[in-house]
């Protein structure tokens, strides 16, 4: 059909010159296309990535913002336990200062008391010793005279002469022991 | 339609290929050969408007943050052009002309690629009447844009005084002239169609020679052959071509916008 239509003398075309009624209906139809996606999809797709772009915005915000929080708790903790421990050593030292003054006092004090002890020893045994030299010398005194009279009968029983005699004969005795 | 196909089943196609052979009957009224409100090519370029319409309305009725496949798939061609074309071009204030550029590549390269889909095999842009439609408005479009932008008279000036010497301007303005406001059009407009039909007068040609050298003499059959494969080597060039003709001239058309925002010459 075509073909022979070809043959039989058909206006033939310039493919250079538009076809009016071509111009017309494909001007209509690309308008209908652009009018449609121009208003209803493009747009709505701009929408969509500006969206897109809030949400990850938004959420790297977020996340910036528990992260600067938690820093902050980080370094709020890290002050206290700073503080707990300068806290800590310082009744430590404290505690050590204290010790020490104690350990001191109770030394002060056991070093008084057995000085105390000593002291009152000594004193003692100086008066034991003072109370035995005293007793040993009267009685010595009377077991010599005793024995001396006994020796020598009552002649010597004269009192004064006895004392003196007596006396002199434990000095002798005592300066003997010294020497 | 039936016609053609009559004509090949019968081996009678006529070799080589004719210019006629791009002016198919019309469908309505039936068979006539000087109406062209409603032919296969016309009826191409309503079912590609039709297909973008419901797919991009489809893929964006119910637009989500995660998206799905399709609505993923439908994203990513507006991004594509919208990012590597219009703002890569035009810089950040081409945003606001993303839809059109996108619009009109997708346009171009769905009927581009009618070319090459069985049962369509022809590309209405391969009637001029369609890249032209186009290109006038590219080109309404780049001066309308300049001349809002910069005003009449400083828009006029930007494009047609380049920065030179005063005694090279009288050749340079008649350049610049015909270069920016006669030119450009027709070189939108004629570089698509002149691909589009050179690519299908090329697939006609192997097509149509095989059945003629096979109707000639039976001992031609394995040139025959070899004709049909280069014609299925040559499909696979002009799909290289239409998609590249479709990038070509969205960003033609950006690089016309950009040139008319520009604050320099």
């Amino acid at each position: 059909m075509f073909f022979l239509a070809a043959e039989g003398g058909e206006t033939t075309h310039n493919p250079i010159i538009p076809l009016w009624q071509e111009v017309v209906v494909g001007g209509i139809a690309f308008i209908v296309l652009c009018f449609v996606l121009m208003k209803f999809v493009f747009p709505r797709m701009e929408q969509t990535f500006q969206a897109r772009v809030d949400a990850i915005e938004g959420g790297i915000k977020r996340a910036e913002a528990a992260q600067a929080e938690a820093n902050q708790l980080l370094e709020q903790y890290r002050a206290q336990l700073a503080e707990a421990r300068t806290d800590a050593a310082k009744i430590r030292d404290d505690a050590r200062a204290d010790a020490e003054g104690i350990r001191q006092d109770i030394l002060a004090k056991a070093r008084e008391e057995s000085d105390r002890i000593i002291a009152a020893g000594k004193e003692q045994l100086a008066a034991e010793r003072a109370t035995i030299v005293r007793e040993l010398r009267t009685e010595v005194g009377t077991i010599a005279v005793d024995l001396a009279s006994k020796i020598v009968g009552e002649s010597l029983a004269d009192e004064a002469r006895r004392k003196g005699t007596v006396d002199r004969f434990l000095s002798g005795l005592e300066s003997a022991g010294a020497r | 339609m039936f016609g053609q196909a009559n004509v090949l089943a019968a081996g009678q196609a006529e070799f080589p290929p004719k210019v006629e052979d791009f002016y198919l009957p019309s469908i309505l009224p039936w068979g006539a050969h000087d109406t062209y409100w409603f032919t296969k090519v016309t009826a191409m370029v309503w079912i590609a408007v039709g297909v973008l319409i419901i797919f991009f309305l489809a893929s964006y009725r119910k637009p989500q943050l995660v998206p799905t496949k399709k609505q993923w798939f439908a994203e990513s061609i507006y991004g594509f052009v919208r990012n590597n074309i219009a703002v890569d071009m035009i810089g950040h204030a081409g945003v606001r002309f993303a839809p059109y550029f996108t619009t009109l590549f997708c346009f171009v390269l769905l009927t581009n690629a009618f070319a090459i889909i069985p049962f369509f095999q022809i590309s209405p842009n391969s009637h001029i009447a369609f890249p032209a439609f186009l290109a006038v408005i590219s080109y309404v479009l780049f001066n309308y844009i300049g001349i809002r932008h910069h005003g009449f008279v400083k828009y006029f000036r930007n494009s047609l005084i380049p920065p030179a010497p005063w005694y090279i301007l009288p050749l340079l303005i008649p350049i610049e002239f015909f270069s920016t406001f006669l030119v450009r059009p027709f070189s939108l407009a004629v570089r698509l169609f002149a691909n589009m039909f050179a690519g299908h007068m090329l697939l006609l040609v192997f097509t149509l020679g095989g059945f003629a050298m096979l109707s000639a003499n039976a001992w031609l059959a394995p040139v025959s052959v070899l004709s049909w494969v280069m014609t299925i080597a040559l499909t696979f060039l002009e799909f290289l071509v239409i998609v590249l003709q479709a990038y070509v001239f969205t960003v033609l058309t950006a690089s016309y916008v950009q040139g008319a925002l520009a604050e320099e010459h």
